[in-house]
C-alpha cells in the first residue's frame, strides 16, 4: 500500500496533548456521569414513550462514528425496555454505489492510476466474489495501478511527481466534499488527475429514511455531529419542523450520546420538539460558510443513486458545467447512473441497504459473521470501519452483551 | 466445502496477525491433519491445549516444558529493544507462562545476503545478553543465508526449554478466579505501529520487551496453587488472549476498561489510528487468573517485585447458558457492556 508522505504530518498536528485527552475522559467518558444521566433516562423513559403514543421510543443514530460510540461503549445495554438505538445511514463507504468501483477497477487495468481512500479500496463493486475481481484492492493485486492515499492533498502531490493519467476516487459525505472542492476551486489540481465526484449529501438521506420507516416512525435523531460542523445543525430543522422529530446534534463521546437520548426524552415527556445543539464545542447554527462556498463554487446538487437503495432527490454533488475539465466522468467517457439505468447493486442475499436504512440490524442478516466478516467482507457495510456491520462484528453487537451481562446478575 | 475455498483463496497478513485467522489456519489446517493421539507427549500437553508451551511428562521429576517461534519485526530496532531480546524474551516468556523455569535455547537464524554485519551482530548480541543475563543456556542452533530479495532482512526462530514442577495449564482457569495484568498494556505494539509510521520520536511509546523471569519464577514458587492460568498477551493481545481462555475453559471472563492500565500515550495513539490497545501486543508482560482468594495478595506481591502497575482487571464466570461459554464481556468506561471480540482481520501491521 502506498505510504503517504503526509500521515506523519497528520498525526502529528492532531495530537492531543495528555492535558486535552484528561479533560475528555474526566468529563465525556466518565462513569460516575453516565449512570447519573442513565438513571434519568430510565426514570423519563415510559413517560416519554407514553406521550409519544408508542411502546418502543426508537431513536436514530444517523452517523457511523455514532454507532461506533454506541456499540464500543455498550451504550445499548444502558437502555431501559423503552428506548431502542438505531444504526442510521452514515457510513459514506457503505452507501457508494458498485457502478463506480466497477468503473474505477477497470480504469486501474488500462493504465490509469486510481487514487483512493483506504476504507474504499476493499469496497466490493458488482464482482462476483471469487470470479471477478470485485474491489480496487483485488484490482491491485491483479495488476491494476491503483495507490491509497490519506488525502486528496496527496494524490494531488503524487500525481504531480508521477505525471500518469490519474483519477482520484471522491466519496463521502459534506464532511468530505470540501477537502474535494479546495484544490478543485483554488486551480492546483494537476492536468493529469482527474476526479470521479461521488459525494453524497446527509440531509436529503435523513429525509428519504424517515419515510422508509412508516410502519414504525423513528422517534427521534442524533444528528452527525461531524457533518454539521460543515452543514451547520440549522440543516436538520427540517427534522422538526416538518416531520416533528426531536433532534440533537451530538458529539461522538459516551456522554455526548447519553446526553443526546435524555434529551430527546426530555422533549417527547414536554411534547416539544426541538432542535438542539449538544455538540458546541464543534458545531455552530451556520457551520463552516467557507467550506460551503467551496463545495458550491464547483458542484451542484444533483439526484444521486445510493448503494442497494437507487436514486434519491438531490442527494449527491456533481461538477458544474465549468469545471468539466476535472471531472472524470467528462475527461474518460463514462456515462453517468440514471434512475432508469441504474440496477440494484448489492450482491446477493446482502442485506447492506436495510441496515443502513436502520429497517434491519445487522444480525437480522443471514450473512453476517457466517460468509461476511471484517477479515472476508461480502457486503458494502462490512467494509468500512464506519459501516453499522463492521462496528457490530468487532464489537459484539447485537444483544448478546446485555443478555449475557443480565444472566451473570452484573448490569 | 472447508472454511478456505469458501472465505479465502490465499494466505494474507491476517493469518499472521496472531488473531482470529490466524487461530483459523492453524485449527484447520494444521491440527486437524494430525491425529489426536499425536497431539502431546503422554499425560503432557500440546496441540490439545495450545498453550504458550508445550510440556512432556518425565514422570515425578515433573515435566520438561518445550517452545518455538520464529520472530520477524520492522523495524529490526525499535524503541525500547531489538530483534534478538524479543526473541530472547519471547522464548523465555513462553517458558514461563506454563510455569516452567526456562534452562536452555537453540536459535537458528536466516539472514538475507547483503544484511550488514554490524546489525547482526547488535541483533545476535542482544540475544545472547538476555539469554545470560536469565541464566539460560544456549545450546545449538542453525544460520543459513538467503539470496538477496528472497527474504526481507532477518528472521530468528528461537526455541526454549524449561523444567516446570507443577506447571500451570490454561484449562484449568475456573470461575470465580481473577484476572490480572503485571503492568501496562499493549505498550510493544503501539511502540512498532509508532515506529513503522514514522512518529516514533515524537511519541514517546517505548516496547516493554523483556523476559519476566524477576515477576514469575517467586510467583510460580509462592503461588504454585492459585495461578491457575497465565500468559503473555502477545500478539493480538490482551483482547485475543482472554478469548482464548474463555473458549478454552467455556467460561465467561468480564473484563472492567477503567481498571485496566494504558499509558495515557498508547492509548491516545492507539485511538487516533482506531486501534483498540486491548488488541496491541505486550512483550513484557503477563496476564494471570488466580484464585479469588488469593487475587489481592498475589497483585500485593507482584507490585512490592517492582511491577507496580499490576492490578485486577477482570473475573471468570460460570455461563447461565452454554451458548454464552467463549464469551468475553467489556464493560466500558462508561459502565455500559460489550462483547470483546478477538481481534480479526485489522491491518495491525507485523510486530513480532
Amino acid at each position: 500500500m502506498a505510504q503517504s508522505p503526509s500521515l506523519e504530518t497528520t498525526l502529528n498536528n492532531s495530537r492531543m496533548d495528555s492535558s486535552k485527552l484528561n479533560i475528555v475522559e474526566s468529563t465525556l467518558r466518565n462513569r460516575e456521569l453516565s449512570i447519573k444521566i442513565t438513571d434519568k433516562i430510565r426514570k423519563l423513559a415510559p413517560l416519554a414513550a407514553k406521550r409519544a403514543g408508542v411502546d418502543i421510543i426508537k431513536i436514530m443514530d444517523f452517523c457511523g462514528t455514532h454507532e461506533w460510540t454506541v456499540t464500543h461503549y455498550g451504550l445499548r445495554s444502558l437502555m431501559p425496555p423503552e428506548v431502542e438505538l438505531v444504526a442510521g445511514p452514515g457510513c459514506p463507504v457503505c452507501i457508494t454505489p458498485a457502478y463506480y468501483v466497477d468503473v474505477l477497477i477497470k480504469l486501474s487495468l488500462e493504465g490509469v492510476r486510481v487514487y483512493t481512500y483506504g476504507d474504499a479500496y476493499r469496497l466490493p463493486g458488482s464482482g462476483k466474489r471469487g470470479k471477478e475481481l470485485r474491489s480496487l484492492e483485488e484490482a491491485r493485486a491483479a495488476g491494476g495501478d491503483v495507490a491509497v492515499v490519506y488525502s486528496f492533498l496527496d494524490a494531488i502531490r503524487m500525481a504531480r511527481k508521477d505525471k500518469k493519467p490519474s483519477v482520484f476516487f471522491a466519496i463521502g459525505f459534506e464532511t468530505t466534499a470540501p477537502a474535494t472542492a479546495g484544490p478543485v476551486v483554488h486551480g492546483i489540481v494537476p492536468d493529469n488527475l482527474k476526479i470521479l465526484n461521488v459525494h453524497r449529501l446527509t440531509p436529503p438521506i435523513m429525509r428519504y429514511t424517515f419515510t422508509t420507516h412508516k410502519e414504525n416512525p423513528i422517534k427521534g435523531v442524533i444528528a452527525p455531529g461531524h457533518v454539521s460542523t460543515i452543514v451547520g445543525a440549522k440543516a436538520w430543522e427540517f427534522a422538526v419542523k416538518e416531520y416533528g422529530i426531536p433532534t440533537v446534534v451530538a458529539g461522538f463521546e459516551p456522554i455526548d450520546v447519553l446526553l443526546a437520548i435524555l434529551e430527546i426524552l426530555k422533549q417527547h415527556v414536554e411534547g416539544k420538539p426541538r432542535l438542539v445543539n449538544e455538540y458546541k464545542r464543534a458545531v455552530t447554527w451556520e457551520g463552516n460558510k467557507k467550506a460551503q462556498k467551496l463545495i458550491n463554487e464547483c458542484c451542484e446538487v444533483v439526484d444521486a443513486a445510493w448503494r442497494g437503495i437507487g436514486f434519491v432527490p438531490n442527494s449527491g454533488l456533481a461538477f458544474r458545467e465549468k469545471y468539466h475539465n476535472i471531472d472524470a466522468m467528462h475527461e474518460y467517457g463514462i456515462k453517468e447512473l440514471t434512475p432508469e439505468e441504474w440496477k440494484y447493486d448489492l450482491p446477493p442475499g446482502c442485506r447492506c441497504a436495510e441496515v443502513t436504512l436502520g429497517i434491519a440490524k445487522p444480525t437480522d442478516c443471514p450473512l453476517f459473521m457466517k460468509v461476511c466478516t471484517p477479515g472476508t467482507p461480502y457486503g458494502p457495510c462490512m467494509v468500512s470501519s464506519e459501516g453499522a456491520c463492521s462496528v457490530w462484528a468487532r464489537f459484539g453487537g447485537g444483544g448478546l452483551a446485555e443478555e449475557i451481562a443480565k444472566s451473570l446478575g452484573i448490569v | 466445502m472447508t472454511w478456505y475455498t469458501r472465505l479465502w483463496r490465499y494466505i494474507t497478513l491476517a493469518h499472521g496477525a496472531g488473531g482470529k485467522e490466524t487461530e483459523e489456519i492453524v485449527e484447520n489446517l494444521i491440527v486437524q491433519r494430525v491425529p489426536p493421539n499425536l497431539w502431546k507427549v503422554g499425560e503432557g500437553s500440546g496441540l490439545d491445549s495450545l498453550d504458550d508451551a508445550a510440556l512432556i511428562p518425565l514422570g515425578d521429576e515433573g515435566y520438561v516444558a518445550v517452545t518455538v517461534d520464529s520472530y520477524t519485526v520492522k523495524p529490526i530496532f525499535f524503541p525500547g529493544g531489538d530483534l534478538g531480546r524479543l526473541a530472547a524474551s519471547g522464548t523465555i516468556n513462553d517458558l514461563l507462562m506454563v510455569g516452567a523455569k526456562p534452562i536452555a535455547a537453540l536459535d537458528a537464524v536466516v539472514v538475507e545476503e547483503g544484511f550488514p554485519l554490524e546489525d547482526f551482530n547488535k541483533i545476535i548480541s542482544s540475544y545472547i545478553d538476555t539469554l545470560k543475563s536469565n541464566n539460560v543456556a544456549l545450546i545449538g542452533g542453525d544460520f543459513k543465508t538467503m539470496p538477496k530479495g528472497q527474504l526481507d532482512g532477518i528472521i530468528i526462530a528461537s526455541m526454549g526449554i524449561g523444567v516446570a514442577k507443577k506447571p500451570i495449564r490454561d484449562s484449568d482457569i475456573k470461575p470465580g478466579d481473577k484476572i490480572i495484568v503485571s503492568g501496562y498494556v499493549g505498550d510493544h505494539g503501539a511502540a512498532i505501529m509508532a515506529a513503522q509510521q514514522g512518529i516514533g520520536a515524537n511519541t514517546d511509546i517505548v516496547s516493554d520487551v523483556k523476559p519476566l523471569t524477576d515477576l514469575m519464577i517467586p510467583l510460580i514458587e509462592r503461588y504454585a496453587d492459585a495461578i491457575h492460568g497465565a500468559g503473555d498477551p502477545t500478539r493480538g493481545g490482551v483482547a485475543m488472549l482472554v478469548n482464548t481462555w474463555a473458549k478454552k475453559t467455556e467460561t465467561v471472563i468480564v473484563l472492567d476498561e477503567e481498571s485496566i492500565p494504558i499509558r495515557p500515550q498508547v492509548r491516545e495513539y492507539a485511538e487516533m489510528l482506531g486501534i483498540d490497545p486491548l488488541s496491541l501486543a505486550n512483550e513484557g508482560m503477563a496476564v494471570l487468573a488466580v484464585d479469588s482468594d488469593y487475587a489481592d495478595e498475589v497483585v500485593k506481591y507482584m507490585r512490592k517485585l517492582g511491577y507496580d502497575k499490576a492490578s485486577i482487571i477482570g473475573q471468570v464466570y460460570k455461563p447461565k447458558d452454554p451458548r454464552h461459554a467463549g464469551r468475553v464481556l467489556l464493560k466500558s468506561v462508561a459502565g455500559g457492556i460489550r462483547i470483546l471480540e478477538p481481534p480479526s482481520g485489522e491491518l495491525v501491521p507485523r510486530i513480532c
